[in-house]
């Protein structure tokens, strides 16, 4: 179990070599494995267990033979020509999608939730509280217990409007808005209030309307937030399968998620398709894990005020 | 509008109008006047089909919420509305109303069988029972749809050998065809292209099979149905609807299928057949959600899948956190070497898309190919008995979920105070037990609101049931309820599964999902006190 002590020098936080005279308290005292070799150990299996299956579908890309029962954790051979297939077929496509539904849906999503936010975070207004209770109820039905009707729903507006019908990205992006509210208004507006309030009084006594207190001011400040949400909100669409899967059905409209779903789906041609479905995962990766790490500063903050990856 | 006029600023600012909330600057005004233009053409362009389609009650929305919009952007006492108003329209509209939509469709049989109006049922009925008669006249058939192969409606492209006549027939009647829209071989033959119509494939015929055989053209005498893929003729209706007894009467058989209106099914009169297959759609009171708890094999497998929920919910929380607590705790060691080369590893799977991973993990738990079979040696088909099935899909979640447990906990701990647990040492206590009684305790209600908000996600984790187990396995007696089945893949095979779509029940059981997790939400929050910090 990990040692309780007070600070370490900072010698011996830089090297693991017994630490020179440290006052100590507690049971901290002792040999080399007391102090940080269990954490070493416990660490080595954690990373051992995040690292396999991620080792496994990288490898299972690299495979020339692409099958599922010849995927091994390790490369025995390194080919590229799981991904040269994966680019010839529909895959360019289905991620092109992917990616403009996502970052857009993102973007909008946390633009409309901060000015939410900003609302119930600096004015006191009649039906506030109410306001803000029933975005936490309605947040409780998900969207998706709801797809009957959405679908039913849908039909009609294809209709109507078949710019923003089935199978266009703009009617799904618009889908995926519907939720931006009630996701992250609650987390936001958290952060919003943590922000002095002093900041806009005085920007308003020097002229400033709300409008720019708000983009002046504000949002400048509550980037971690506003990044956080951003990332949740994409990674969140790259993920959506449930609502995506009834919406898009001609193949050049689908997202990867989608896209790669079905390319697996068949039982009888799954081993043989293993490969280039390796692929497109690593693929459909990239995107994701990038931001993560570009953003990774945001995240344990961002996290521990209330969020869940979607 | 009314208050297009700008006023100049002044100390006492207009009542409405564009700069009515001291917006002055030129770039703001203009921001302004391109923000309500856009809303103007948005209003337009959406009401030009609702125009054509005399769809007046969507044209009065899109009216007043334009109307709203112009008031809330001009007035100057409605500045929070400012900031809530685009987020609210599309909470509304696509949430709030599917929600309500969902709500009103659980009173309701809507389904296979009860879709649409009792005109519509018992026209079907009719079109389904015509029977070729000794002077049908036979058309040669070719199968087309209107637009898209696979989801386009579909025509008869008919042609009548004997009069060298081509019509097209659809759910509306028929109508000729005229010369150089189509193409056939000779007067009167086969049609193998037309205007405006896609003419089917073997393979998409075989698609869209059912669509085809329900389909009737309506005629005068009777109706023109496919026999075969190359031939129609036109019938006469076997079974036909009298108004006066409000039954269906069949010519042949002589037998009688009364109305019932609460059912929305012609019941057959003296019991001896089934009701008929096409009814329509009726108000059924609390009927769905009785049938949840009076008919034994839903109440049954409803309890059982409801169980599972719970435990599978509670135990993806549970092991995740105590998982991400040990590591985390583990790794908070000041005195440890490449902590921050560790970290970046171990929330790598929080950042890979969960899609992708969770179908990587079905096809690791492969009985014939999966890697863990090959790797352990073994033969275990792991989604073929409940309890294996149960442990892979908690394996999976573990994986996928304590690296954000990780995450959240390890920022936790650093804004726990060193002061108290250094106290307790200076007094004697043991880590263990100062970690125990301190930094536990206050862990716990630090973290309290994401573990409820976990469990919350987890109850409908959709994903990580339909993509690795997909419900797997199956009792015998019951196929449409897995043995690892959570509520919202029970449900969503309820409606979308194939067995026949029974709308009407699958809303029910959302709106019981519903009451559950916002119970179980709203009694953890109280109890945390996380609610009462609204001010």
């Amino acid at each position: 179990m990990a040692t309780t002590t007070s600070n370490a020098t900072p010698a011996a936080a830089e090297d693991g070599s017994p630490p020179p005279e440290v006052v100590r308290h507690g049971s901290a005292k002792g040999g080399w494995f007391r102090r940080t070799g269990l954490s070493h150990l416990v660490g080595i299996l954690a990373l051992a267990f995040s690292i396999f299956p991620i080792l496994f579908v990288v490898s299972a890309s690299l495979n020339p033979t692409g099958t599922l029962s010849s995927a091994t954790l390790i490369p025995r051979e390194v080919s590229l020509v799981n991904y040269q297939e994966l680019f010839d077929g529909s895959f360019p496509r289905w991620f092109v999608n992917s990616l403009v539904i996502a970052s857009l849906a993102a973007a909008i999503s946390m633009l409309i939730s901060a000015c939410a936010a900003y609302a119930f975070s600096r004015f006191r207004f009649k039906g506030r509280r109410t306001g803000l209770m029933s975005l936490l109820l309605v947040q409780m039905f998900p969207q998706f217990l709801a797809i009957v009707a959405i679908y039913l729903i849908f039909a009609e507006i294809t209709e109507l409007w078949p710019v923003i019908g089935f199978n266009t990205s703009a009617g799904l992006i618009l889908l995926y808005l519907g939720g931006a509210l009630g996701v992250n208004t609650w987390l936001m507006k958290g952060f919003f209030d943590t922000i002095p309030k002093d900041l806009d009084e005085s920007a308003k006594m020097d002229g400033a309307t709300h409008f720019q207190v708000f983009f002046g001011i504000i949002l400048p400040l509550v980037a971690p937030i506003l990044a956080i949400t951003g990332l949740l909100g994409f990674i969140g669409a790259i993920n959506e399968f449930l609502i995506a899967s009834i919406f898009l059905r001609q193949d050049e409209s689908k997202t990867a998620a989608v896209g790669l779903y079905g390319m697996i789906a068949d039982p009888l041609t799954k081993n043989a398709q293993f490969g280039e479905f390796a692929a497109g995962a690593v693929i459909l990766a990239i995107p994701t894990v990038g931001l993560f790490m570009y953003l990774q500063r945001y995240i344990v903050g961002g996290l521990t005020a209330g969020a869940v990856k979607g | 509008m009314a208050g297009s006029t700008t006023s100049p600023p002044g100390r006492k600012a207009s009542r409405f109008g564009l700069g009515a909330d001291g917006t002055s600057s030129p770039l703001m005004l203009m921001i302004k006047i391109i923000g309500l233009a856009f809303i103007t053409a948005v209003a337009l362009w959406a009401a030009l089909p609702l125009f054509r389609a005399d769809n007046w009650l969507g044209l009065a929305v899109v009216a007043a919420v334009t109307g709203l919009a112009f008031y809330v952007y001009l007035s100057p006492r409605t500045v929070p509305m400012k900031y809530l108003l685009p987020g609210t329209l599309f909470l509304i509209a696509f949430q709030v109303v599917p929600v309500l939509y969902t709500v009103s469709t659980a009173f309701t049989n809507f389904g296979d069988g009860h879709r649409g109006t009792k005109e519509q049922a018992i026209t079907a009925i009719e079109g389904a029972s015509v029977k070729q008669v000794p002077d049908s006249t036979i058309y040669t058939l070719t199968l087309a749809t209107d637009g898209d192969a696979a989801t386009g409606d579909i025509v008869f492209l008919l042609s009548d050998p004997a009069a060298q006549e081509s019509f097209v027939g659809t759910a509306e009647g028929l109508e000729p065809l005229e010369e150089g829209t189509f193409e056939s071989p000779t007067p009167g033959g086969k049609i193998t292209a037309a205007d405006d119509y896609t003419v089917l494939t073997v393979p998409e015929v075989n698609a869209r099979q059912d669509d085809i055989t329900a389909f009737s053209v309506p005629t005068d005498d009777g109706a023109i149905k496919s026999q075969g893929l190359s031939a129609a003729f036109e019938g006469a209706p076997q079974q036909s609807y009298d108004e006066e007894c409000d039954c269906i009467t069949d010519a042949t058989t002589g037998n009688v299928w009364e109305a019932d209106a609460e059912e929305g099914s012609f019941v057959s009169q003296d019991g001896s057949q089934r009701n008929l297959a096409q009814g329509w759609k009726v108000n059924v009171g609390f009927d769905n959600f009785v049938r949840v708890f009076t008919n034994d094999t839903i109440r049954e497998s409803f309890l059982r899948i409801l169980v599972w929920n719970f435990a599978f919910a509670i135990g993806t929380v549970v092991i995740t956190f105590g998982l991400g607590l040990l590591v985390a705790l583990a790794l908070n060691n000041p005195l440890m070497r490449g902590r921050t080369l560790y970290r970046s590893f171990i929330i790598l799977p929080y950042a890979m898309p969960s899609i992708a991973m969770y179908l990587v993990w079905r096809e690791m738990f492969n009985k014939d190919f999966g890697l863990i079979n090959r790797i352990l040696g073994t033969d275990i088909n792991w989604f073929g008995s409940t309890a294996s099935s149960m442990f892979a899909i908690l394996l999976i979640q573990l994986w996928l979920g304590y690296n954000y447990m990780f995450l959240v906990i390890t920022g936790a701990l650093q804004s726990i105070s060193s002061d108290l647990v250094e106290a307790a040492g200076v007094d004697g206590a043991k880590p263990f037990y100062a970690f125990r009684t301190i930094t536990f305790p206050l862990l716990l209600v630090a973290l309290a609101p994401l573990l409820i908000t976990s469990f919350a996600f987890n109850f409908n984790n959709f994903t990580a049931i339909f993509l690795t187990s997909a419900g797997a396995p199956f009792p015998p007696d019951n196929p449409s309820a897995g043995s690892t089945d959570i509520l919202i893949t029970y449900t969503y095979r309820l409606a979308f599964g194939g067995s026949g779509a029974d709308y009407g029940f699958a809303a029910a059981i959302s709106v019981l999902i519903f009451l559950i997790v916002a119970t179980v939400s709203i009694v953890s929050f109280r109890r945390t006190q996380a609610l009462e910090e609204i001010n």
